[in-house]
């Protein structure tokens, strides 16, 4: 199973939990908010990314999994 | 012109036939002929190639497809709010020639069963509306439409005649864009799959609706059909609107508007969401999506502005990216914060050098706004930015090494809303 | 044989859960003003402030689940369990124990919510969840009115402390975001 992140930019506030939870994917632009440094999420990381998807205060950080579901 | 038959014409003019007539049911119906019927309409829509003329060149044909094939009754919003401010077309259209766009309505909402209908302008053109509202209400008596035409302001912002943002003002909301999905073929207009199409493809679609598909590809390239209106300005004698087949080179779109009034340096086509392009690139390529997409360009909505050599490009961009970043809508901070920052950036490149690593900063913040947003307003800014560089090396590296250019010193060339027509509030 | 609870115990355990969930209600409160506050350093990450807000609120719980359980079991006073959720439903210090119901009902609603967030949208949740600023002062009136310690020095100290640490890092909470207004 393969699955993508995504930020909704209209929700994002720049609050900065993601990349906290995720630095490996997430980094923080000047203005504190998400740059992805790739959309594709590694297996090893799945569960720290669904954990930060979780922790946005906005619910921004979205994952969509191949199967065709957003989480 | 006995102007008892309809117009059966291969070449041009076509949309523009009508353009001195005056602006009456009776007299349009004269000149073009009556309103035909929608059967098949998609099918010959398809084999026409007709494409969007708002910008994005999307397939007409394939979008209504896609909208008519989803279950439930759908909504048709006629997008003529022309944000771009060195566009006229759509305004042209819709003063002197609305029962084209009316019929193209009524015709798309037949066709993918629409019941319900929209015609949106700026709310700040009163003059426009009530002429709109006459032309409705003359189609009403004559029994033409039977989905109601609803003629609708919306906010006069940039953003605000992006489709999205159109139909969550349809749906009550402010009029900004919002995030997809759904996309409005999906879920738009009270939740129904909407078809959003520009003025001008649905006066198209009026016309092919008539004369058939082979007529529509009559002129044109086989690549790219038809014909379509482009607005000249600038540095031209005879700046105006112009309907031309599609494949016209843009040299002979500037011998048409009169020919140059000025030596000039560059073409600005697209608008305000397009690319600069060096004259002698420029000359040559013929206005359609893949051509000016091989030189580097972008087609956009038909927007030809010729730029003297004596202006200079950095200081007329930098001043067009601060009106883009006063016009976003403020929702996603990479636009809200990066065009600011890229206006300034590129202020300082204009007007003081390359103090403070002013060229590079311009260069930083382009990845930082591309592709960040909710819509492509920061696109769009970042891509006019990055056509300063890739159009004028030389321009810009003089004022990296030598600071302004005497060009900085004209009056501004390209056309902004005035501060009094601009809306501040979204209301 | 029938069951008698009553006796100084299970009155200790209610007075004793009570204030401790009161407590951990006020740390909830606490990291949850700094979690919004966007509180973040080297060594004090945002997800921890997130994190902790969430544990000690599920903590209260708990702890509200033994206040509860001990005040309706004891005997001394008659008090039904309903009148936990429902105001004024008890006949002893019904006005002072109706604001506990108010309280933990409010409570309830914030943590279903919250751990529904997703399928409720951002939106719909953090309307609720304004409720916090309602739940506290109430559970705290609640404490004040109906426990009976309050004579006591040390528990008049602590109910002090926590309302003062809520109202200063609210006012910080405000001040923080008037700033960061004015700079933008």
């Amino acid at each position: 199973m393969s699955a993508t992140l995504r930020v909704n930019p209209i929700a994002c506030t720049g609050h900065g939990m993601c990349a906290e939870l995720l630095p490996e994917v997430v980094e923080l632009d000047r203005w504190g908010y998400p740059v992805l440094v790739s959309p594709a999420i590694p297996r090893s990381l799945l569960a720290h990314a669904r954990r930060a998807a979780q922790a946005c205060p906005t619910l921004a950080l979205l994952i969509e999994e191949k199967a065709g579901k957003h989480r | 012109m006995t102007g008892t038959r309809p117009m059966p014409a291969a070449h041009l003019p076509r949309l523009l036939a009508g353009i001195a007539d005056a602006t009456g049911l009776r007299g349009y119906e004269r000149r073009y002929g009556p309103l035909p019927g929608s059967g098949r309409l998609i099918t010959v829509v398809e084999a026409a190639g007709l494409t969007g003329r708002g910008g994005a060149g999307f397939p007409a044909g394939r979008k209504m497809r896609s909208v008519a094939a989803r279950p439930g009754r759908k909504a048709v919003v006629a997008n003529g709010a022309e944000g771009e401010p060195a566009s006229r077309k759509d305004r042209l259209l819709l003063s002197r020639l609305p029962h084209l766009v009316l019929d193209g309505i009524t015709l798309a909402a037949a066709a993918v069963g629409a019941d319900e209908a929209y015609l949106c302008v700026h709310g700040t053109e009163g003059g426009l509306l009530r002429r709109l509202d006459h032309a409705v209400a003359e189609r009403q008596a004559a029994g033409l439409d039977p989905v109601p035409i609803q003629v609708t302001g919306i906010p006069a912002r940039y953003v605000s005649s992006e489709q999205s943002s159109i139909v969550q003002y349809l749906n009550g909301g402010p009029g900004k864009p919002t995030f997809s999905p759904p996309r409005p073929h999906e879920r738009g207009v009270n939740g129904k799959p909407t078809l959003v199409h520009n003025v001008e493809t649905l006066a198209h679609l009026a016309l092919i609706a008539r004369h058939g598909d082979r007529w529509f590809r009559g002129t044109g390239l086989p690549s790219a059909p038809g014909s379509m209106l482009v607005t000249v300005s600038g540095a031209v004698t005879r700046p105006g609107v112009y309907e031309i087949e599609m494949g016209t080179t843009a040299g002979e779109v500037i011998v048409l508007a009169g020919g140059a009034a000025e030596r000039l340096q560059a073409l600005l086509v697209g608008g305000y969401f397009g690319a600069w392009l060096p004259v002698e690139t420029a000359w040559p390529t013929p206005l359609t999506h893949s051509g000016l997409k091989a030189a580097g360009g972008v087609l956009g909505a038909g927007i030809v502005i010729a730029f003297p050599a004596a202006a200079c490009p950095i200081a007329e961009t930098a001043r067009v990216v601060r009106y883009l970043a006063e016009e976003s809508a403020g929702q996603c901070g990479p636009c809200r914060f990066g065009l600011p920052a890229l206006a300034d950036a590129l202020a300082s490149l204009a007007f003081f050098g390359d103090r403070g690593g002013s060229a590079h900063d311009v260069e930083a913040l382009f990845p930082l706004v591309e592709r960040r947003g909710a819509c492509r307003h920061p696109d769009g800014a970042a891509q006019l930015g990055r056509s300063v560089f890739r159009a004028f090396p030389a321009d810009v590296h003089w004022h990296r090494w030598q600071g302004a250019c005497d060009g900085v010193r004209r009056p501004p060339l390209l056309p902004l809303p005035g501060d009094e027509e601009r809306e501040w509030d979204w209301g | 044989m029938s069951l008698d609870f009553h006796g100084p115990g299970l009155w200790y355990a209610t007075r004793a859960t009570g204030l401790v969930a009161m407590l951990l209600l006020t740390v909830s409160v606490l990291f949850g003003i700094i979690t919004a506050g966007r509180f973040g350093r080297e060594d004090w990450p945002r997800f921890l402030s997130q994190g902790l807000h969430r544990n000690t609120s599920l903590l209260v719980l708990a702890f509200l689940a033994l206040h509860v359980g001990t005040t309706v079991v004891d005997t001394y006073t008659s008090i039904p369990l309903a009148a936990a959720f429902v105001p004024f439903a008890s006949a002893y210090k019904t006005a002072w124990l109706g604001l506990g119901a108010v309280a933990l009902d409010l409570l309830l609603a914030l943590v279903a919510t919250s751990l529904a967030r997703k399928r409720l949208g951002y939106q719909a949740w953090r309307r609720v969840h304004w409720l916090a600023y309602a739940c506290w002062p109430v559970a705290v009136a609640h404490g004040l009115g109906a426990g009976t310690d309050r004579s006591a020095a040390w528990v008049v100290v602590l109910s002090t402390a926590c309302v003062l640490a809520v109202l200063g890092t609210a006012a910080w909470r405000v001040i923080a975001a008037v700033r960061l207004g004015l700079d933008r």
